[in-house]
């Protein structure tokens, strides 16, 4: 186990020598999708339409933050429950994903998928909303307005703290019998 | 005959929306720290360490606990003495969770049909109401906030009679499993055993508003209560679900007279951010 810190973007290499049980800091920038957003990304890949963000090297948070009391950058914004954005994620990990950060398990499809193409699964603590906040230090919804809590944002984070759960061996720190 | 106007009713729901999202009940957070103690494992320490953080910083800056700052599940106690006024009781109610998850900058996390639109309402109306009618003039309000990470973990099971007590552990032990990391462990294991199929579920959600510390009134109750919470803490799921002692705070059952034929079976799980309020007009 080893204290990491990484800022996005990322390589394959980079991901590839994260280990599950490491301790991330993680800088930079990362989108925000959760439930509706995730199934209108991947409606537009099918499509054919180019995406709201470059989904290659970056990170995906399933959030959806309180919103921002007047003068602060966003309201409390903690990880959800990632297993529902399952149905998704290796469609967006064939795309270039590199990092997604939640809380609670992933199914074997996605986990596959990390391991074919080089991603990582971050564990947020889910309910530390306050404190996660205190790292967020730009906020700003870039698509799918229309869905409230739910839009996409890209926020810029400093020392997010993170702990792989889920590397692109697929180790996983919940599965640990 | 003793009134009260709907607008009071309001203003007393916006404020509790708001309180029980901002400030963690001590109870809970005295737990966590007595939990820190128990534990063994580096990795629990710390998270328990980080929702101890978490909650003194939401309470210092006025900011909910959590994002999910849940769907508003109020359950009112009406004295069948007290008149309300100058307004529709459950439309004040609404008007309430309106105006504090407005005004309180909490996430609107409600949409209007289940199914097909899944329209968001904006203002986290509707909220799930439960009533009482009660002997006396006074109406007790207890707001509990409900996060869906935990609330999609929970199940029913209509078991057989003769599944006895062992039965009941078994499933509850099963579905706390299941449950693993997603519903935000240490949970509170909410049981309500029997009734009817609703009856067992809106136990369940009511043992869920009680204190830390608080147990079931009968004895055999009680010590059923303890015993799971002890083969919970058994499975090694943790905090976060990365391992540890600590995979609940507490496990509460409520019970009801049931039909010859059935032991219905509700288990509700609430995460660690256990939040209700409540006032009394």
């Amino acid at each position: 186990m080893a204290k990491v810190s990484l800022t996005t973007p990322v390589t394959e290499e980079q991901i590839r020598s994260l280990e599950a049980g490491d301790k991330v800091l993680l800088s930079g920038v990362v989108y925000t999708a959760r439930d509706a957003a995730h199934k209108r990304l991947v409606e537009a890949l099918d499509e054919g339409e180019e995406l709201p963000f470059a989904v290659e090297g970056n990170a995906i948070y399933y959030v959806g933050p309180c919103p921002a009391k007047p003068g602060e950058v966003i309201g409390s914004a903690g990880p959800t429950t990632s297993y529902r954005m399952d149905p998704f994620a290796p469609r967006l990990i064939k795309e270039g994903l590199r990092i997604m950060i939640g809380k609670g398990e992933r199914n074997d499809e996605v986990i596959d998928a990390m391991k074919a193409q080089g991603a990582v699964y971050l564990g947020a603590i889910g309910g530390a909303a306050a404190l996660i906040s205190k790292c967020i230090k730009e906020a700003e919804v870039i698509a799918y307005d229309d869905l409230g809590t739910e839009a996409v944002r890209r926020l810029l984070v400093e020392d997010l703290p993170v702990i792989c759960v889920i590397d692109s061996q697929g180790n996983n720190l919940y599965r640990r019998d | 005959m003793r009134t009260i106007k709907a607008e009071e009713i309001s203003r007393a729901v916006a404020k509790l929306c708001i309180d029980a999202n901002y400030n963690l009940g001590e109870d809970i957070v005295n737990e966590y720290k007595l939990a820190y103690q128990r534990e063994n494992s580096d990795v629990a320490k710390e998270i328990l360490q980080q929702l101890s953080k978490n909650a003194e910083i939401a309470k210092e800056d006025q900011v909910p606990i959590c994002q999910d700052t849940g769907m508003a599940v109020i359950f009112l106690e009406l004295g069948q003495d007290l008149r309300v006024v100058e307004g529709d009781l459950y439309q004040a109610i609404n008007q309430g969770v309106s105006a504090g998850y407005t005004e309180g900058y909490l996430r609107k996390s409600v949409v209007n049909d289940p199914l097909i639109q899944r329209k968001n309402t904006e203002d986290n109306t509707p909220a799930v109401i439960h009533t009482e009618i009660v002997p006396g003039d006074q109406l007790k309000i207890t707001v509990a906030p409900k996060g869906f990470g935990s609330e999609n973990m929970s199940q029913l099971k209509m078991l057989r009679p003769t599944d006895g007590v062992e039965g009941l552990k078994t499933f509850v032990l099963k579905v706390v499993k299941e449950a693993g990391p997603n519903p935000c462990p240490p949970i509170v294991v909410g049981i309500g055993i029997g009734g009817t199929v609703e009856k067992a579920a809106l136990l369940a959600k009511k043992s869920l508003l009680r204190p830390l510390g608080v147990y079931n009134d009968d004895e055999k109750f009680k010590n059923l209560e303890q015993e799971l919470l002890e083969e919970v803490n058994r499975l090694d799921i943790g905090p976060q679900g990365l391992g540890g002692l600590t995979t609940a705070l507490a496990v509460n059952i409520e019970t009801y007279p049931t039909h010859i034929a059935g032991l219905p079976v509700v288990v509700n799980i609430n995460c660690h951010v256990a939040r209700h309020k409540e006032v009394v007009l």
